[in-house]
Protein backbone atom coordinates (compact mmCIF):
# COMPACT_ATOMS: atom_id res chain seq x y z
CA UNK A 1 0.00 0.00 0.00
CA UNK A 2 2.20 2.63 1.22
CA UNK A 3 4.82 1.74 -1.95
CA UNK A 4 1.75 3.36 -3.91
CA UNK A 5 2.09 6.57 -2.22
CA UNK A 6 5.30 8.20 -4.55
CA UNK A 7 3.89 6.24 -7.57
CA UNK A 8 0.53 8.20 -7.34
CA UNK A 9 2.18 11.48 -6.18
CA UNK A 10 4.43 11.85 -8.68
CA UNK A 11 1.82 10.56 -11.26
CA UNK A 12 -0.83 13.45 -10.31
CA UNK A 13 2.17 16.32 -9.75
CA UNK A 14 4.35 15.68 -12.58
CA UNK A 15 2.82 13.17 -15.35
CA UNK A 16 -0.81 14.40 -15.30
CA UNK A 17 0.24 18.13 -15.52
CA UNK A 18 1.39 17.19 -19.28
CA UNK A 19 -2.25 16.10 -20.26
CA UNK A 20 -3.44 19.19 -18.71
CA UNK A 21 -1.18 21.17 -20.52
CA UNK A 22 -1.72 19.85 -23.79
CA UNK A 23 -5.66 19.79 -23.02
CA UNK A 24 -5.29 23.69 -22.53
CA UNK A 25 -3.00 24.51 -25.59
CA UNK A 26 -6.16 23.24 -27.74
CA UNK A 27 -8.57 26.13 -26.42
CA UNK A 28 -8.95 29.36 -26.83
CA UNK A 29 -7.59 32.62 -24.93
CA UNK A 30 -10.54 34.59 -23.33
CA UNK A 31 -10.86 37.20 -20.83
CA UNK A 32 -12.18 34.97 -17.78
CA UNK A 33 -10.80 33.61 -14.71
CA UNK A 34 -9.54 31.13 -15.77
CA UNK A 35 -8.54 32.86 -19.56
CA UNK A 36 -9.07 29.92 -21.65
CA UNK A 37 -11.99 28.32 -23.11
CA UNK A 38 -13.22 24.75 -22.50
CA UNK A 39 -12.42 22.19 -25.53
CA UNK A 40 -15.32 19.72 -23.76
CA UNK A 41 -18.68 20.68 -24.06
CA UNK A 42 -21.92 18.86 -22.56
CA UNK A 43 -24.94 20.23 -25.28
CA UNK A 44 -27.71 19.03 -23.36
CA UNK A 45 -30.65 19.67 -25.95
CA UNK A 46 -28.89 17.13 -28.53
CA UNK A 47 -27.43 15.28 -25.52
CA UNK A 48 -24.06 14.91 -27.06
CA UNK A 49 -20.35 15.62 -25.75
CA UNK A 50 -18.51 18.67 -28.67
CA UNK A 51 -15.10 18.41 -27.99
CA UNK A 52 -13.47 21.20 -30.39
CA UNK A 53 -10.04 21.24 -31.04
CA UNK A 54 -8.19 24.51 -31.82
CA UNK A 55 -4.92 24.22 -33.47
CA UNK A 56 -5.06 28.36 -33.79
CA UNK A 57 -2.18 27.93 -31.50
CA UNK A 58 -0.03 25.74 -33.40
CA UNK A 59 -0.73 27.69 -36.32
CA UNK A 60 0.44 31.03 -34.76
CA UNK A 61 3.39 29.88 -33.61
CA UNK A 62 4.33 28.26 -37.28
CA UNK A 63 3.78 31.50 -38.88
CA UNK A 64 5.11 33.81 -36.35
CA UNK A 65 8.78 34.26 -36.97
CA UNK A 66 9.52 35.38 -33.66
CA UNK A 67 8.63 31.78 -31.90
CA UNK A 68 10.84 30.21 -34.61
CA UNK A 69 14.16 32.18 -33.64
CA UNK A 70 13.42 31.45 -30.13
CA UNK A 71 13.34 27.95 -30.88
CA UNK A 72 16.53 27.99 -32.96
CA UNK A 73 18.35 30.47 -30.40
CA UNK A 74 17.49 28.22 -27.39
CA UNK A 75 19.17 25.37 -29.21
CA UNK A 76 21.92 26.79 -30.47
CA UNK A 77 23.00 28.56 -27.06
CA UNK A 78 22.29 26.06 -25.09
CA UNK A 79 24.10 23.20 -27.79
CA UNK A 80 27.42 25.87 -27.25
CA UNK A 81 26.87 26.52 -23.59
CA UNK A 82 26.78 22.50 -23.18
CA UNK A 83 30.06 22.44 -25.09
CA UNK A 84 31.96 24.86 -23.38
CA UNK A 85 30.91 23.49 -19.76
CA UNK A 86 32.14 19.62 -21.27
CA UNK A 87 35.31 21.61 -22.89
CA UNK A 88 36.34 23.28 -19.17
CA UNK A 89 34.54 20.51 -16.79
CA UNK A 90 36.36 17.67 -18.28
CA UNK A 91 40.04 18.96 -17.32
CA UNK A 92 38.81 20.14 -14.03
CA UNK A 93 36.48 16.53 -13.18
CA UNK A 94 40.18 14.37 -14.49
CA UNK A 95 42.12 17.11 -12.42
CA UNK A 96 40.03 16.46 -9.26
CA UNK A 97 39.74 12.63 -9.91
CA UNK A 98 43.56 11.79 -10.51
CA UNK A 99 44.68 14.14 -7.26
CA UNK A 100 45.40 12.00 -4.24
CA UNK A 101 42.21 10.92 -2.22
CA UNK A 102 43.75 13.05 0.79
CA UNK A 103 42.61 16.29 -0.54
CA UNK A 104 39.42 15.13 -3.38
CA UNK A 105 37.09 15.57 -0.78
CA UNK A 106 38.02 18.74 -0.55
CA UNK A 107 38.11 19.65 -4.32
CA UNK A 108 34.92 17.92 -4.49
CA UNK A 109 33.36 20.10 -1.96
CA UNK A 110 34.65 22.99 -4.10
CA UNK A 111 32.40 22.36 -7.01
CA UNK A 112 29.52 21.11 -5.15
CA UNK A 113 28.70 24.21 -3.14
CA UNK A 114 28.16 26.18 -6.49
CA UNK A 115 26.12 23.62 -7.49
CA UNK A 116 23.94 24.08 -4.41
CA UNK A 117 24.25 27.76 -4.38
CA UNK A 118 21.59 30.19 -5.15
CA UNK A 119 20.96 30.55 -9.13
CA UNK A 120 19.22 33.48 -9.14
CA UNK A 121 22.16 34.81 -7.03
CA UNK A 122 24.79 34.10 -8.95
CA UNK A 123 23.13 34.79 -12.34
CA UNK A 124 22.82 38.47 -10.16
CA UNK A 125 26.73 38.47 -9.62
CA UNK A 126 27.08 38.48 -13.11
CA UNK A 127 25.38 42.17 -13.48
CA UNK A 128 27.41 43.65 -11.09
CA UNK A 129 30.60 42.24 -12.88
CA UNK A 130 29.42 42.88 -16.28
CA UNK A 131 27.63 46.66 -16.14
CA UNK A 132 29.26 49.29 -17.93
CA UNK A 133 30.67 50.73 -14.72
CA UNK A 134 31.15 47.19 -13.46
CA UNK A 135 34.21 45.45 -12.22
CA UNK A 136 35.62 43.98 -15.24
CA UNK A 137 35.41 47.11 -17.38
CA UNK A 138 37.44 49.27 -14.47
CA UNK A 139 40.26 46.30 -14.48
CA UNK A 140 40.15 46.54 -18.37
CA UNK A 141 40.14 50.50 -18.60
CA UNK A 142 43.06 50.46 -15.29
CA UNK A 143 45.17 48.33 -17.29
CA UNK A 144 44.44 50.33 -20.75
CA UNK A 145 43.09 47.85 -22.71
CA UNK A 146 39.49 49.76 -23.05
CA UNK A 147 39.45 53.66 -23.18
CA UNK A 148 35.54 53.30 -23.60
CA UNK A 149 33.95 51.05 -21.89
CA UNK A 150 30.70 49.33 -22.94
CA UNK A 151 28.13 47.48 -21.50
CA UNK A 152 28.40 43.66 -21.51
CA UNK A 153 24.67 42.82 -20.43
CA UNK A 154 22.01 42.63 -22.74
CA UNK A 155 24.40 40.45 -24.90
CA UNK A 156 24.76 37.11 -26.50
CA UNK A 157 27.85 37.08 -24.30
CA UNK A 158 26.98 37.62 -21.23
CA UNK A 159 24.56 34.98 -21.77
CA UNK A 160 27.24 32.21 -22.38
CA UNK A 161 28.83 33.59 -19.32
CA UNK A 162 25.60 33.02 -17.52
CA UNK A 163 24.99 29.89 -18.58
CA UNK A 164 28.43 28.12 -18.12
CA UNK A 165 29.03 29.92 -14.67
CA UNK A 166 25.42 27.99 -13.39
CA UNK A 167 25.64 25.25 -15.08
CA UNK A 168 29.80 24.17 -14.94
CA UNK A 169 29.44 22.08 -12.05
CA UNK A 170 26.24 20.24 -13.40
CA UNK A 171 28.83 19.19 -15.91
CA UNK A 172 31.50 18.52 -13.52
CA UNK A 173 29.77 16.06 -11.06
CA UNK A 174 28.55 13.34 -13.27
CA UNK A 175 32.12 13.43 -15.30
CA UNK A 176 33.99 13.04 -11.71
CA UNK A 177 32.01 10.19 -10.69
CA UNK A 178 32.96 8.18 -13.70
CA UNK A 179 36.40 9.17 -13.71
CA UNK A 180 37.10 8.66 -10.17
CA UNK A 181 35.48 5.20 -10.51
CA UNK A 182 38.19 3.85 -13.82
CA UNK A 183 40.77 1.87 -12.97
CA UNK A 184 44.53 3.33 -13.02
CA UNK A 185 45.95 -0.04 -13.92
CA UNK A 186 44.11 -0.44 -16.89
CA UNK A 187 46.09 3.19 -18.18
CA UNK A 188 48.88 1.57 -16.58
CA UNK A 189 48.74 -1.46 -18.95
CA UNK A 190 48.22 0.53 -22.01
CA UNK A 191 51.04 2.79 -20.88
CA UNK A 192 53.61 -0.14 -20.08
CA UNK A 193 52.14 -1.30 -23.82
CA UNK A 194 53.82 2.00 -25.05
CA UNK A 195 51.47 4.13 -25.77
CA UNK A 196 52.14 8.33 -25.32
CA UNK A 197 50.01 9.73 -22.77
CA UNK A 198 47.53 11.87 -25.29
CA UNK A 199 46.82 8.62 -26.79
CA UNK A 200 46.28 6.86 -23.61
CA UNK A 201 43.84 9.46 -23.19
CA UNK A 202 41.90 8.80 -26.10
CA UNK A 203 42.03 5.09 -26.06
CA UNK A 204 41.27 4.02 -22.58
CA UNK A 205 40.10 7.18 -20.71
CA UNK A 206 38.07 8.73 -22.98
CA UNK A 207 35.98 5.88 -24.42
CA UNK A 208 35.40 4.84 -20.35
CA UNK A 209 33.89 8.46 -19.76
CA UNK A 210 30.97 8.19 -22.34
CA UNK A 211 28.27 7.42 -19.92
CA UNK A 212 29.22 10.66 -17.46
CA UNK A 213 29.74 13.01 -20.80
CA UNK A 214 26.64 12.11 -21.80
CA UNK A 215 24.87 12.50 -18.41
CA UNK A 216 26.81 15.99 -18.05
CA UNK A 217 26.17 17.20 -21.22
CA UNK A 218 22.22 16.34 -20.81
CA UNK A 219 22.25 17.97 -17.96
CA UNK A 220 23.31 20.74 -18.96
CA UNK A 221 21.87 21.02 -22.52
CA UNK A 222 18.05 20.69 -21.18
CA UNK A 223 17.50 22.88 -18.64
CA UNK A 224 19.46 25.85 -20.69
CA UNK A 225 17.25 25.76 -23.44
CA UNK A 226 14.96 26.26 -21.39
CA UNK A 227 16.31 28.62 -18.94
CA UNK A 228 14.20 31.88 -17.83
CA UNK A 229 16.35 33.22 -15.35
CA UNK A 230 20.09 33.65 -17.10
CA UNK A 231 18.28 35.17 -20.10
CA UNK A 232 16.05 37.74 -19.03
CA UNK A 233 18.90 39.16 -16.65
CA UNK A 234 21.39 39.08 -18.45
CA UNK A 235 20.32 38.66 -22.33
CA UNK A 236 19.00 41.11 -24.78
CA UNK A 237 15.14 41.55 -25.79
CA UNK A 238 15.83 41.01 -29.61
CA UNK A 239 17.67 37.90 -28.57
CA UNK A 240 15.15 35.79 -27.18
CA UNK A 241 15.43 32.56 -25.71
CA UNK A 242 12.21 29.91 -25.60
CA UNK A 243 11.75 30.08 -21.82
CA UNK A 244 11.46 34.02 -21.60
CA UNK A 245 9.11 34.07 -24.39
CA UNK A 246 6.52 31.51 -22.43
CA UNK A 247 7.27 33.49 -19.86
CA UNK A 248 6.13 36.52 -21.21
CA UNK A 249 3.10 34.81 -23.10
CA UNK A 250 1.72 33.34 -19.50
CA UNK A 251 2.44 36.43 -17.44
CA UNK A 252 2.25 39.76 -19.81
CA UNK A 253 -0.04 38.86 -22.14
CA UNK A 254 -1.92 36.35 -20.49
CA UNK A 255 -2.23 33.88 -23.32
CA UNK A 256 -2.47 31.17 -21.16
CA UNK A 257 -3.28 28.61 -24.64
CA UNK A 258 -0.38 29.69 -26.55
CA UNK A 259 1.96 29.84 -23.46
CA UNK A 260 1.05 26.01 -22.97
CA UNK A 261 1.66 25.33 -26.56
CA UNK A 262 4.91 26.97 -26.84
CA UNK A 263 5.29 24.08 -23.53
CA UNK A 264 4.43 21.35 -25.60
CA UNK A 265 6.13 22.11 -28.50
CA UNK A 266 9.41 22.46 -26.24
CA UNK A 267 8.81 19.09 -24.62
CA UNK A 268 8.45 17.74 -27.92
CA UNK A 269 11.97 19.11 -28.92
CA UNK A 270 13.22 17.91 -26.02
CA UNK A 271 11.80 14.24 -25.69
CA UNK A 272 14.78 12.88 -27.61
CA UNK A 273 17.50 13.90 -25.25
CA UNK A 274 15.54 13.62 -22.14
CA UNK A 275 15.28 9.95 -23.40
CA UNK A 276 19.17 9.80 -24.03
CA UNK A 277 19.46 11.01 -20.36
CA UNK A 278 16.76 8.95 -18.86
CA UNK A 279 18.98 5.64 -20.77
CA UNK A 280 22.33 7.18 -19.31
CA UNK A 281 20.51 7.02 -16.02
CA UNK A 282 19.49 3.60 -15.89
CA UNK A 283 22.31 2.25 -17.31
CA UNK A 284 24.74 4.06 -14.45
CA UNK A 285 22.61 3.25 -12.10
CA UNK A 286 22.13 -0.64 -13.03
CA UNK A 287 26.32 -0.65 -13.65
CA UNK B 1 53.87 16.01 -15.41
CA UNK B 2 53.31 18.71 -17.97
CA UNK B 3 50.29 17.33 -18.07
CA UNK B 4 49.37 17.46 -14.36
CA UNK B 5 50.26 21.42 -15.02
CA UNK B 6 47.98 21.82 -17.55
CA UNK B 7 45.17 19.55 -15.66
CA UNK B 8 45.93 21.40 -12.36
CA UNK B 9 46.18 25.16 -14.32
CA UNK B 10 41.99 24.11 -15.88
CA UNK B 11 41.31 23.33 -12.20
CA UNK B 12 42.03 26.59 -10.59
CA UNK B 13 41.26 28.37 -13.34
CA UNK B 14 37.52 26.44 -13.40
CA UNK B 15 37.36 27.31 -9.10
CA UNK B 16 38.71 31.30 -9.86
CA UNK B 17 35.48 31.35 -12.26
CA UNK B 18 33.27 29.67 -10.05
CA UNK B 19 34.09 31.72 -6.90
CA UNK B 20 35.13 35.07 -8.24
CA UNK B 21 31.60 36.78 -9.05
CA UNK B 22 30.53 35.46 -5.56
CA UNK B 23 33.30 36.80 -3.71
CA UNK B 24 33.35 40.39 -5.40
CA UNK B 25 29.40 39.83 -4.65
CA UNK B 26 30.15 39.44 -0.88
CA UNK B 27 33.28 42.07 -0.39
CA UNK B 28 30.84 44.97 -1.89
CA UNK B 29 27.76 44.10 0.39
CA UNK B 30 29.92 45.87 3.30
CA UNK B 31 30.75 48.52 1.14
CA UNK B 32 29.80 51.95 3.11
CA UNK B 33 28.93 53.57 -0.02
CA UNK B 34 25.71 53.34 -1.97
CA UNK B 35 27.22 53.05 -5.09
CA UNK B 36 27.96 49.91 -5.97
CA UNK B 37 31.00 49.83 -7.79
CA UNK B 38 33.01 52.72 -5.51
CA UNK B 39 34.48 51.15 -2.66
CA UNK B 40 34.36 53.16 0.50
CA UNK B 41 35.15 51.28 3.90
CA UNK B 42 33.86 48.73 5.51
CA UNK B 43 29.85 49.13 6.74
CA UNK B 44 27.25 46.97 7.95
CA UNK B 45 24.76 49.71 7.04
CA UNK B 46 22.85 47.15 4.46
CA UNK B 47 22.39 44.27 6.41
CA UNK B 48 20.79 46.62 9.27
CA UNK B 49 18.52 47.72 6.48
CA UNK B 50 17.60 44.54 5.66
CA UNK B 51 16.25 44.14 9.55
CA UNK B 52 14.09 47.24 8.56
CA UNK B 53 12.33 46.13 5.61
CA UNK B 54 9.00 43.85 6.40
CA UNK B 55 8.75 43.40 2.64
CA UNK B 56 12.18 41.01 3.01
CA UNK B 57 11.35 39.44 6.65
CA UNK B 58 8.01 38.56 5.33
CA UNK B 59 8.87 37.22 2.21
CA UNK B 60 11.79 35.32 4.16
CA UNK B 61 9.56 33.87 6.58
CA UNK B 62 7.26 32.48 3.30
CA UNK B 63 10.32 30.39 2.05
CA UNK B 64 11.29 29.15 5.15
CA UNK B 65 8.38 27.65 6.18
CA UNK B 66 7.80 26.38 2.29
CA UNK B 67 11.20 24.74 2.32
CA UNK B 68 11.05 22.89 5.37
CA UNK B 69 7.33 21.42 4.64
CA UNK B 70 8.08 20.49 1.35
CA UNK B 71 11.62 19.12 1.98
CA UNK B 72 10.56 16.97 4.83
CA UNK B 73 7.49 15.83 2.29
CA UNK B 74 10.18 14.98 -0.72
CA UNK B 75 12.50 13.17 1.87
CA UNK B 76 9.66 10.76 3.10
CA UNK B 77 8.44 10.42 -0.76
CA UNK B 78 12.05 9.43 -2.17
CA UNK B 79 12.44 7.28 0.84
CA UNK B 80 10.07 5.11 -0.11
CA UNK B 81 10.27 5.88 -3.45
CA UNK B 82 13.82 4.69 -3.23
CA UNK B 83 13.41 1.57 -1.57
CA UNK B 84 10.51 0.26 -3.85
CA UNK B 85 13.23 0.73 -6.89
CA UNK B 86 16.34 -0.40 -5.11
CA UNK B 87 14.62 -3.46 -2.79
CA UNK B 88 11.69 -4.67 -5.05
CA UNK B 89 12.45 -6.69 -8.03
CA UNK B 90 11.32 -5.55 -11.23
CA UNK B 91 7.31 -4.41 -11.21
CA UNK B 92 4.76 -3.90 -13.96
CA UNK B 93 5.33 0.27 -14.74
CA UNK B 94 9.12 -0.16 -13.21
CA UNK B 95 10.44 1.60 -16.25
CA UNK B 96 7.90 4.40 -16.19
CA UNK B 97 8.08 4.55 -12.48
CA UNK B 98 12.06 5.09 -12.60
CA UNK B 99 11.90 7.47 -15.75
CA UNK B 100 9.34 9.84 -13.59
CA UNK B 101 11.62 9.73 -10.40
CA UNK B 102 14.31 11.06 -13.24
CA UNK B 103 12.30 13.45 -15.14
CA UNK B 104 12.00 16.39 -12.85
CA UNK B 105 15.85 16.38 -12.58
CA UNK B 106 16.30 17.70 -16.30
CA UNK B 107 12.32 19.01 -17.04
CA UNK B 108 13.07 23.04 -17.55
CA UNK B 109 11.57 24.99 -15.27
CA UNK B 110 9.21 26.64 -17.33
CA UNK B 111 7.62 23.89 -18.16
CA UNK B 112 7.43 22.19 -14.82
CA UNK B 113 5.85 25.69 -13.89
CA UNK B 114 2.86 26.09 -16.03
CA UNK B 115 2.18 22.53 -16.18
CA UNK B 116 1.71 22.10 -12.33
CA UNK B 117 -0.33 25.84 -12.17
CA UNK B 118 -2.13 24.57 -14.99
CA UNK B 119 -3.30 21.13 -13.29
CA UNK B 120 -3.92 23.14 -10.04
CA UNK B 121 -6.49 25.42 -11.76
CA UNK B 122 -8.40 22.23 -13.34
CA UNK B 123 -8.29 20.69 -10.26
CA UNK B 124 -9.77 23.68 -8.34
CA UNK B 125 -12.16 23.42 -10.90
CA UNK B 126 -13.46 19.71 -10.60
CA UNK B 127 -12.89 19.00 -6.80
CA UNK B 128 -12.79 22.71 -5.63
CA UNK B 129 -9.43 22.04 -3.97
CA UNK B 130 -7.10 23.86 -3.47
CA UNK B 131 -9.71 26.46 -3.34
CA UNK B 132 -6.58 28.89 -4.14
CA UNK B 133 -3.12 29.48 -4.78
CA UNK B 134 -0.79 30.27 -2.13
CA UNK B 135 1.24 28.43 0.39
CA UNK B 136 -0.32 24.88 -0.24
CA UNK B 137 0.52 24.92 -3.78
CA UNK B 138 3.83 26.23 -3.45
CA UNK B 139 4.67 23.13 -1.11
CA UNK B 140 2.82 20.21 -3.36
CA UNK B 141 4.46 21.84 -6.43
CA UNK B 142 8.10 21.74 -4.69
CA UNK B 143 7.94 18.71 -3.22
CA UNK B 144 7.24 17.33 -6.34
CA UNK B 145 10.70 18.21 -8.01
CA UNK B 146 12.39 18.10 -4.75
CA UNK B 147 11.59 14.51 -4.45
CA UNK B 148 13.83 13.50 -7.96
CA UNK B 149 16.36 15.20 -6.15
CA UNK B 150 16.38 13.64 -2.92
CA UNK B 151 15.74 10.51 -4.65
CA UNK B 152 19.00 10.66 -6.52
CA UNK B 153 21.03 10.80 -3.09
CA UNK B 154 19.00 8.03 -1.29
CA UNK B 155 18.98 5.60 -3.76
CA UNK B 156 22.98 6.08 -4.14
CA UNK B 157 23.44 5.17 -0.35
CA UNK B 158 20.94 2.52 -0.76
CA UNK B 159 22.38 0.61 -3.18
CA UNK B 160 25.57 1.14 -1.66
CA UNK B 161 24.42 -0.46 1.48
CA UNK B 162 24.52 -4.24 2.63
CA UNK B 163 21.17 -5.95 1.79
CA UNK B 164 22.59 -8.75 3.84
CA UNK B 165 21.87 -6.80 7.20
CA UNK B 166 18.01 -6.89 6.00
CA UNK B 167 17.93 -10.29 5.11
CA UNK B 168 19.47 -11.31 9.01
CA UNK B 169 16.56 -9.69 10.36
CA UNK B 170 14.12 -10.98 8.37
CA UNK B 171 15.89 -14.79 8.65
CA UNK B 172 15.22 -13.94 12.95
CA UNK B 173 11.55 -13.26 12.17
CA UNK B 174 11.61 -9.43 11.68
CA UNK B 175 8.58 -8.29 9.22
CA UNK B 176 9.78 -6.13 6.54
CA UNK B 177 8.15 -3.34 7.96
CA UNK B 178 10.45 -3.59 11.52
CA UNK B 179 13.19 -4.87 9.61
CA UNK B 180 12.85 -1.46 7.56
CA UNK B 181 12.40 0.79 11.03
CA UNK B 182 14.72 -1.04 13.10
CA UNK B 183 17.93 -1.96 10.43
CA UNK B 184 17.61 0.17 7.16
CA UNK B 185 16.20 3.50 8.25
CA UNK B 186 18.90 4.05 10.97
CA UNK B 187 21.28 3.39 8.45
CA UNK B 188 19.68 5.60 6.22
CA UNK B 189 19.82 8.40 8.57
CA UNK B 190 23.08 10.63 7.29
CA UNK B 191 21.76 10.13 3.69
CA UNK B 192 18.46 11.47 4.93
CA UNK B 193 19.91 14.01 6.53
CA UNK B 194 21.92 15.25 3.18
CA UNK B 195 18.97 14.46 1.05
CA UNK B 196 16.57 16.86 2.95
CA UNK B 197 19.17 19.54 3.16
CA UNK B 198 19.32 19.47 -0.39
CA UNK B 199 15.83 19.71 -0.86
CA UNK B 200 15.63 22.50 1.58
CA UNK B 201 17.86 24.50 -0.54
CA UNK B 202 16.28 23.58 -3.62
CA UNK B 203 13.16 25.24 -2.56
CA UNK B 204 14.58 28.07 -0.86
CA UNK B 205 16.34 28.99 -4.14
CA UNK B 206 12.96 28.18 -6.47
CA UNK B 207 12.16 31.29 -8.72
CA UNK B 208 10.49 30.15 -11.81
CA UNK B 209 8.13 27.40 -10.40
CA UNK B 210 7.10 29.30 -7.18
CA UNK B 211 6.26 31.74 -9.37
CA UNK B 212 3.78 30.44 -11.57
CA UNK B 213 1.97 28.06 -8.61
CA UNK B 214 1.73 31.08 -5.85
CA UNK B 215 -0.98 33.29 -5.38
CA UNK B 216 -0.81 36.70 -3.98
CA UNK B 217 0.03 36.91 -0.66
CA UNK B 218 2.76 34.13 -0.59
CA UNK B 219 5.80 36.13 -2.18
CA UNK B 220 8.81 33.91 -1.58
CA UNK B 221 12.07 35.24 -1.02
CA UNK B 222 13.82 34.54 -4.54
CA UNK B 223 10.60 36.33 -6.25
CA UNK B 224 11.44 39.31 -4.19
CA UNK B 225 14.98 39.16 -5.29
CA UNK B 226 14.48 38.76 -8.95
CA UNK B 227 11.93 41.86 -8.84
CA UNK B 228 14.24 43.78 -7.19
CA UNK B 229 17.42 42.85 -9.30
CA UNK B 230 15.42 43.29 -12.38
CA UNK B 231 15.84 47.16 -11.72
CA UNK B 232 19.40 46.60 -11.36
CA UNK B 233 22.65 46.14 -8.75
CA UNK B 234 21.86 47.24 -5.40
CA UNK B 235 24.00 47.20 -2.22
CA UNK B 236 20.87 45.58 0.03
CA UNK B 237 20.21 42.93 -2.60
CA UNK B 238 24.27 42.10 -1.94
CA UNK B 239 23.66 41.32 1.54
CA UNK B 240 20.51 39.82 1.48
CA UNK B 241 22.41 37.41 -1.33
CA UNK B 242 25.47 37.34 0.62
CA UNK B 243 23.65 35.82 3.92
CA UNK B 244 21.78 33.38 1.75
CA UNK B 245 25.39 32.25 0.34
CA UNK B 246 26.90 31.63 3.39
CA UNK B 247 23.76 29.99 4.59
CA UNK B 248 23.76 27.76 1.59
CA UNK B 249 27.36 26.88 1.98
CA UNK B 250 27.08 26.03 5.71
CA UNK B 251 24.17 23.45 4.41
CA UNK B 252 26.34 22.02 2.30
CA UNK B 253 29.24 21.65 4.22
CA UNK B 254 26.89 20.23 6.62
CA UNK B 255 25.43 17.66 4.24
CA UNK B 256 28.66 16.00 3.50
CA UNK B 257 29.94 15.85 6.80
CA UNK B 258 26.41 14.03 7.33
CA UNK B 259 27.39 11.58 4.52
CA UNK B 260 30.89 10.99 4.54
CA UNK B 261 30.92 10.81 8.13
CA UNK B 262 29.86 6.75 9.11
CA UNK B 263 31.54 5.46 5.82
CA UNK B 264 34.69 6.93 7.41
CA UNK B 265 34.07 5.24 10.97
CA UNK B 266 33.61 1.66 8.74
CA UNK B 267 36.73 1.93 7.26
Amino acid sequence: MVIGIPMLWMGLFFLIPFAVVLKISFSEAIFASPPYTSIVEYISDESRLSISLNLGNYQYLWEDELYWRAYVNSLTIAFFSTLMCLLIGFPVALFIARSSPRWRPLLHLLIIIPFWSSLLIRVYSWMGLLRKDGIINSVLGYVGLVQDPQSMLQTSFAVYIGMVYTYLPFMILPLYSVLERQDASLREAATDLGSPPLRVFRKVTLPLSVNGIIAGSMLVFIPTIGEFVIPSLLGASDNLMIGRVLWDEFFANRDWPVASAVAIVLLAVLLIPIMIFQNSQNKSMEG
Amino acid sequence: MQRNLFLKTCFFLGVAFLYIPILVLITFSFNASDKVNVWAGFSLRWYRSLLDDPQILEAAQNSFVIAIVSATLATVLAMIASVVIVRFGPFRGRTLFTGMMSAPLIMPEVITGISLLLLFVAMQQLIGWPANRGFTTVVLAHATFCTAFAAVVLQARLRSLDSSLEEAAADLGSTPLRAFFKVTLPMMGPAMTSAWLLSFTLSLDDLVIASFTTGPNSTTLPMLIFSKVRLGVSPDVNALATLIIVGIGFAVTLSVAAARGPRENQE
